[in-house]
């Protein structure tokens, strides 16, 4: 091989090289911070699809070019962007880059003596001398030796050195940083997350169909679902009658662990999930479902069940679809549900509690084509009303019935639907520990000075006392002040 | 007592509070006031740290005591105020912006009293008395709300350990947001030349500088707890430990910005204008979270009425 083929390798080598070190250097890693802190702030101020899809949809609505653009350079969905991602990984890396080396030369340098004393004592920190007793040696290192000093002797002088937990409590707190990163990434690679609504009275099933949503992490199996069976027994919602703020909500439930397992009863709170195993169970969100009995023309019952509606305010009004695609023509009923009716001048029927105290069911009846067949997915509380045309408008009490040409609805009654969120994440324990490591190694580092301290001792009996502090920590002065003080008194 | 009595006497303990700070105000300001006439030193040395007064202070000596010990007292009336705020909602009085700003206003001149003990800030009172009572104005007029019990998802003992944890924390970053402002003005008086007669009084810039970085790094580890003991909440009440929530995300952001400031400091160096720059960056990212993200955010963090 000539040398000319040889040029461009040495050229990639040295260059790597120059990355490396420029990847790893203080300065970048200084900069990695700070573009994470800013490239973090429009994700925080534009709504993000995987946290507010809907709000996302009104961009592409109001603006589609400017949301396609937006989208291109994923500002829907920062954290889980590209360049977002290059930024903490680059972090990472140059983390990893930083404190490996650092780990290894603090191994090598906790297990090294502290330096020599150096020549001009006076060119230190903290300076003393004074004339001594000639045993002010061995008192210093008593000294020293109580307050947990390294210690090493020569001749005539002693250095001694304290406060290696600052790097120690430094180095714990970047490589908590890393375990944290790791259980982030084992769970969002190894975990699962659910949604369901579940009515009063009805049960949950752990299986995929059962879910209303459901996402898996790339490297989860179905088959890891555990075989649970959670009964919907009761739903309790207190609301403060002044102000309609919710105040406790209580779900009580019977569940099965697995098939065969006995019947257990146990209470959900909002700050209080159930558990099976690494698979949590939340109380998230409530609503109503009005149950309803539609007949067709003959008085034949086409739908029968309760239905639930997706609350829009505070109290509880809440708008729904009852769908009949088994009747023929179709039926669908536009919805909105009152839990305590009223009426208001501008804005017609309103809720004015979110208890169901005076329940109101109002509806315009459509007939025609629901659209369910054309493969679409369909929001189940909206209707596609394009092919359909308007046959009535009612608002009915529980217990009444509106019949209309093509058939017949009845109110029967409200039960409360339970929103339930599964999810099953097995790194968050790693990040939980990375956590706690991380407070302990700060606290470590943050307050923790270090800093050498000499003496030294020459036949005409001088005593000279220095020290230095590392990045300038405190006290010191202090600290080297009381050790004269001490030799000074005890010789005298 | 009842509990709309312990409420009110919430609002008078609040009120006496503005009181008694407002007199500290003055205090200071007398303090202040005085030192701008007061004769010029023959000489002004500074000894380590501070400076030794050469001043005539007599007068101002005694008028900056006073002003202190009403900041002392306007503190307690204030921890009165949030204590009987709490016990009058039956809970922990963190529960809407009013509560916030009651509770974060006591925060800010706890950390300045304890910081007082330490250091010699009592040039600091002006700015603080001023800064406390557009706090507590503001809530009184803009954020009241009745007090009333908490929302489910707020019903945690975790609630009570990260908002603890982040007020105080927002004190001090406040107070070391204070100081880096004051270094910025000073150092801006003396690039144009020599200080002006009051302002010879405050401690070297050096000093400043220090005091800035060593609070700063003091309640890092805080704030660190505050934002984890934040996801172990949100762990419990949603079923995810971090979802990138408006909030959430800007309690990140300061996170961040605190690190890279603790990095400039230590590991490239960065002093003087430049730290007091990314100190205020990073001050003003925990301010907008509670401003911007409380009132204006879409996130879960956002409870109906404030
Ligand atoms: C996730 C990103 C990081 C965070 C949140 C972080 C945070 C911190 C904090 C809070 C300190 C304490 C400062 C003090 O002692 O006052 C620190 C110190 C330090 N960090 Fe980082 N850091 C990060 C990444 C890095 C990287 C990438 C490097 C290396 C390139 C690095 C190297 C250092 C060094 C050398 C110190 C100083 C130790 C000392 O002398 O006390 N850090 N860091």
């Amino acid at each position: 091989m000539s040398n000319q083929s040889d040029l461009p390798e040495l050229g990639l080598t040295s260059l790597l090289r120059f990355g490396w070190r420029q990847l790893t250097s203080m300065r970048t890693a200084l900069i990695l911070l700070l573009l994470l802190g800013v490239a973090s702030i429009p994700g925080s101020l534009i709504p993000q699809r995987p946290q507010n899809p809907m709000k996302v949809q009104d961009y592409f609505t109001k603006d589609p070019t400017l949301a396609a653009w937006m989208n291109r350079l994923s500002l829907f969905d920062v954290f889980g962007s590209p360049w977002f991602s290059a930024i903490y990984i680059l972090l990472f890396i140059s983390l990893i880059g930083c404190v490996l080396p650092r780990t290894f030369d603090h191994l090598k340098a906790s297990r090294a003596l502290p330096p020599l004393t150096p020549a001009n004592l006076d060119r230190m920190e903290f300076f003393h001398t004074w004339q001594g007793e000639s045993d002010e040696l061995a008192r210093a290192k008593n000294w020293l030796e109580r307050k947990h000093f390294r210690i090493r002797e020569f001749e005539g002088s002693i250095s001694a050195e304290k406060g290696y937990l600052r790097e120690t409590g430094n180095l714990f707190f970047h490589l908590a940083l890393i375990l944290i990163l790791v259980g982030v990434s084992v769970g969002a690679l190894f975990g699962m997350r659910g949604e369901a609504i579940v009515n009063v009275g009805d049960r949950f099933t752990n299986t995929p169909t059962t879910y209303d949503s459901l996402s898996y992490g790339k490297l989860f199996r179905d088959q890891s679902l555990p075989p649970f069976v959670i009964n919907v027994d009761n739903f309790q919602a207190k609301y403060d009658p002044a102000t309609n703020a919710p105040q406790d909500y209580t779900l009580q439930v019977t569940v099965i662990d697995k098939p065969g397992a006995p019947k257990v009863k146990k209470i959900v709170k909002v700050n209080a999930p159930l558990s099976f195993g690494s698979t949590n169970v939340y109380l998230q969100a409530n609503g109503y479902s009005p149950i309803v009995t539609v007949r067709d023309k003959s008085g034949a019952v086409v739908l029968s069940g309760p239905i639930p509606f997706l609350p829009q305010d505070a109290n509880l009004s809440s708008i729904g679809a009852i769908k009949v695609p088994d009747s023929t023509p179709q039926l669908g009923f536009v919805s909105s549900f009152l839990p305590t009716a009223a009426r208001d001048k501008n804005r017609g029927g309103i809720s004015m509690y979110p208890e169901a105290l005076d329940p109101r069911l109002l509806f315009s009846v459509w007939k025609g084509d629901l659209g369910l067949d054309r493969g679409i997915p369909q929001s189940v509380y909206r209707i596609d009303t394009t092919k359909m045309t308007k046959i009535g408008l009612k608002s009915l009490s529980i217990g009444q019935t509106f019949v209309f040409a093509d058939g017949s609805i009845r109110f029967d009654g409200v039960v409360p639907w339970v929103n339930l969120q599964i999810v099953r994440d097995p790194g968050k324990m790693y990040s939980l520990a990375g956590g706690i490591l991380a407070i302990l190694g700060l606290l470590g580092s943050l307050f923790t000075r270090r800093r050498r301290i000499w003496i030294r001792t020459s036949g005409d009996g001088k005593v000279e006392v220095a020290g230095l502090a590392r990045s300038g920590a405190p006290g010191l002065e202090n600290e080297i002040a009381l050790l004269v003080a001490d030799l000074k008194k005890d010789g005298k | 007592m009842t509990h709309s009595s312990w409420a009110y006497l919430s609002n008078y303990l609040v009120y006496s509070a503005m009181g008694v700070y407002t007199l500290a105000f003055f205090a200071h300001a007398y303090e202040t006031a005085w030192a701008v006439r007061a004769p010029q030193g023959e000489q002004v040395h500074t000894d380590g740290n501070l400076l030794v007064k050469t001043l005539d202070y007599k007068r101002t000596e005694k008028a900056g005591r006073i002003a202190t010990a009403f900041m002392i007292l306007g503190f307690l009336l204030l921890l009165a105020g949030v204590v009987s705020r709490g016990i009058s909602a039956g809970r922990v009085p963190w529960g809407n912006m009013y509560e916030f700003s009651i509770t974060g206003a006591l925060a800010f001149t706890g950390a300045y009293l304890f910081a007082l003990k330490k250091y010699d800030l009592r040039w600091l009172g002006l700015p603080i008395s001023i800064f406390v009572l557009l706090i507590l104005g503001t809530a009184i007029t803009v954020l009241y709300r009745p007090s009333a019990p908490l929302v489910p998802a707020l019903k945690s003992y975790w609630l009570v350990i990260h908002v603890s944890a982040a007020i105080i924390s927002g004190g001090v970053f406040l107070l070391a947001n204070t100081i880096a402002a004051a270094y910025l003005y000073l150092d801006s008086m003396e690039q144009r030349g020599e200080r002006t007669a009051w302002a010879k009084r405050l401690p070297s810039l050096e000093v400043l500088d220090q005091l800035s970085y060593r609070l700063v790094a003091f309640v890092f580890p805080l704030w660190t707890f505050a934002v984890m003991a934040g996801a172990i909440w949100a762990e419990h009440a949603w079923g995810r430990y971090w979802g990138w929530d408006p909030k959430e995300t800007w309690a990140f952001i300061t996170w961040v910005a605190y690190a890279a400031y603790l990095h400039a400091r230590v590991t490239v160096g960065w002093r003087g204008r430049k730290a007091a720059w990314l100190c205020l960056f990073a001050g003003s990212t925990f301010l907008f979270n509670y401003v911007y993200i409380n009132i204006w955010g879409t996130g879960k963090h956002t409870y109906s009425g404030l």
